[in-house]
């Protein structure tokens, strides 16, 4: 039992990972807290789900939604951050509230309130290792996390784009006046946490299915898991996910599985009373 | 939201001058958006439907059908709102709603204190238990929907099941009505297991239920995605005992989302479901069929269980006006109570002075998955 729960984490936490991610890299150009988050999720599944639905084949679909989703995130930095970059980090945090909300409604709209599947990538055979029984998406999902992440290490540290990010998140002033464009840095990151949440939905739609309103509890669950691993940090947000995911499945496998969500929600408070900075966060220095 | 009133084609028949008489006034509250809107609105399409046709084969007692139709989004409060609006402005003559237990039963104490005969399509056994005097209700219970479960694990010789349910209010209530139940079926619940609105995952749980020794059967008590996940992680990790569902997955969505995991899955479900394969013996054979065809042939789409509790409202209640030959509202009730032998969607109504909902055992069938598709277990 013990190596099933753990499986069941994992699967659960790397998706985490992947959308407590996506907070990180926003919040390290521009300092606001995505709500939309979540619904890069939805739409990464929801519009995967139609496209095969529409008849178009797995692997079409699966990159024409997390190019969809790409899309909506650059548009929504585009109509409603931009056009905001003069008011405070609040306001901004609000706008992405509203967005979040209207998008969900645009997808129940546009789309429908039925839950909709989406076929696993290759089979759904169980696998049997060492006393757990898991789907074959489980491992798409853990190694397409791995993949992921390797990616986003090298964008980071590798081109000229990425150390551009990184050089607004850490001052934004000053790379402003080296020349970096921040419009442009806002935009990058805002497609690619759109690209990252639309990949977690996509990959855990066969798994778990998707409808309009997956991204409330996904994008939750992700803030809480950016929180716990410190926000801005990229090793605390996979830290974090992989942390709720398993604490969460053992909570429901070994104390009361009534407290699932609990266990995620009480870890999160008391990490912002306990551990503000998160298990990697920066000290922040407030200077006077 | 927004009044909707719905003068089905009335306003037009008064110009006619063919009915002098007042119209019958029908008044509805029905959960038509929101989070229940998968009840109200076929809910509100059956009572728009089936007042036409009334009307159209010349009314009721000679007067036609008017109906009042109010939206209340599932929303407690809201529905107590339009219920009063419903008894003081619009002076129903009868009230027939209340998608879910919430709505209606924020509107039984109105109902009650005005003496206004009302028809509930909620499913909670609350709603007529204890009996109240002007309450009625058209959809079986999960105490029902229990106990046909546990029957048929009995006759295929379980005796100790695991129960696994979601933590929405149907999941709740259907969870505590089997708990209740299970002793009097013989039936022994060694685990019980919930699972959040919205998990992705519920292998943990199963995985518990699976070191559990002794677990003959499994119910899960639960609604929307929720039952097809638990489905296929039942699958996964290669649980052998008979899995239940509830009625409340009673739909081909189910079987499509839980696929090949679905195979050999059974539940409890209304006839309507399963109108094409019912044997032509079958009571309500010809009461199904019509209301599918005629759902499906004006709407293109799927015809529910939940439209079906709206149609039985109104025809249980167009039936006590008949009897009762007016609408005093007294007489209604008492015919309404008196109600005997009445096929409808949901099944054969005998109700009583003790009983206001008049439905058996028998109002449900066991389904089994076969090649995605439903079988009747014999």
């Amino acid at each position: 039992m013990i190596a099933q729960t753990l499986v069941s984490g994992l699967t659960t936490g790397a998706i985490y990972a992947l959308v407590a991610l996506g907070f990180a890299i926003i919040y390290n150009a521009s300092h606001v807290i995505n709500f939309a988050q979540g619904e890069f999720v939805m739409i990464g599944g929801m519009a995967a789900a139609a496209f095969v639905e529409a008849g178009l084949p797995l692997p079409v679909a699966v990159l024409g939604a997390v190019s969809a989703a790409v899309i909506v995130g650059i548009l929504l930095e585009k109509l409603a951050i931009e056009p905001a970059r003069g008011a405070s980090v609040v306001t901004l945090i609000i706008i992405t509230i509203g967005a979040s909300i209207l998008l969900r409604g645009l997808a129940a709209l546009v789309l429908d309130k039925k839950i909709h599947p989406l076929p696993a990538f290759s089979g759904e055979a169980p696998i049997a290792i060492g006393g757990a029984t898991l789907l074959p998406q489980t491992l798409w999902v853990l190694g397409a996390t791995v993949v992921t992440v390797a990616a986003l290490w090298w964008f980071f540290n590798r081109t000229l784009t990425g150390k551009a990010i990184l050089a607004v998140s850490h001052n934004r002033l000053a790379a402003q006046l080296v020349g970096i464009s921040v419009r442009r840095v806002l935009l990058v990151s805002f497609g690619l946490s759109a690209a990252l949440g639309a990949l977690a939905g996509v990959l855990i739609a066969p798994i778990s299915f998707t409808s309009w309103d997956v991204g409330v509890m996904l994008g939750l669950k992700g803030f809480a898991a950016a929180i716990l691993g410190g926000l801005g940090s990229g090793p605390g947000a996979i830290a974090g996910g992989l942390a709720l995911g398993l604490i969460e499945a053992l909570g429901a496998g070994y104390l009361s599985s009534a407290y699932k969500d609990v266990f995620a929600f009480v870890l999160l408070l008391a990490a912002l009373v306990l551990l503000p900075n998160g298990l990697a966060g920066r000290r922040a220095a407030e200077r006077v | 939201m927004f009044v909707r009133i719905l003068a089905a084609a009335a306003a037009l028949a008064f110009a006619g001058s063919a009915f002098s008489q007042e119209p019958i006034r029908i008044g509805a509250f029905l959960a038509v958006t929101g989070p229940a809107a998968f009840l109200g609105d076929p809910e509100q399409k059956t009572l728009e439907l089936y007042v036409e046709k009334l009307n159209a084969a010349g009314g009721v007692l000679g007067r036609k059908l008017q109906l009042t139709a109010y939206d209340s989004a599932g929303d407690a409060e809201k529905a107590r709102g339009y219920v009063k609006r419903l008894i003081e402005q619009d002076r129903v003559d009868v009230l027939v709603g209340g998608s879910t237990t919430g709505e209606t039963m924020a509107a039984v104490p109105l109902a009650e204190s005005a003496g206004m005969p009302f028809i509930s399509l909620a499913g909670a056994v609350v709603i007529v238990e204890p009996v109240k005097k002007w309450v009625f209700k058209t959809p079986h219970t999960d105490r029902m929907a229990c106990e046909k479960i546990f029957v048929d694990m009995r006759a295929r010789g379980a005796t100790k099941a695991a129960l696994i349910s979601g933590s929405g209010g149907f999941d709740k209530s259907m969870r505590a009505e089997c708990l209740k139940v299970a002793g009097k079926h013989g039936v022994e619940i060694v685990a019980d297991e919930t699972y959040g609105a919205g998990d992705n995952d519920m292998t943990a749980q199963l995985a518990k239920i699976k070191a559990t020794p002794g677990v003959q059967a499994v119910l899960n008590a639960g609604f929307g995605q929720g039952p097809a996940i638990v489905t296929k992680n039942y699958r996964q990790l290669g649980l052998t005992p008979p899995l239940y569902q509830s009625h409340g997955v009673a739909s081909k969505q189910f079987v499509k989302l839980a696929g090949d995991a679905a195979e050999g899955v059974r539940l409890p479900a209304a006839a309507l479901l399963v109108a094409d394969t019912l044997p032509a013996y079958d009571p309500q054979k010809k009461v199904v069929t019509a209301y599918k065809q005629d759902y499906e042939g004006r709407y293109k789409q799927e015809v529910s269980t939940f439209g079906g509790h709206a149609y039985d409202g109104l025809m249980l209640a167009v039936a006590a006006i008949k009897r009762a030959g007016s609408t005093d509202k007294a007489k209604v009730r008492d015919a309404l109570e008196a109600t005997q032998g009445y096929v409808g969607t949901g099944g054969v109504v005998n109700m009583s002075a003790r009983d206001h909902m008049g439905l058996d055992l028998s109002a449900f069938r066991m389904l089994e998955v076969r090649k995605g598709d439903w079988t009747l277990v014999k």
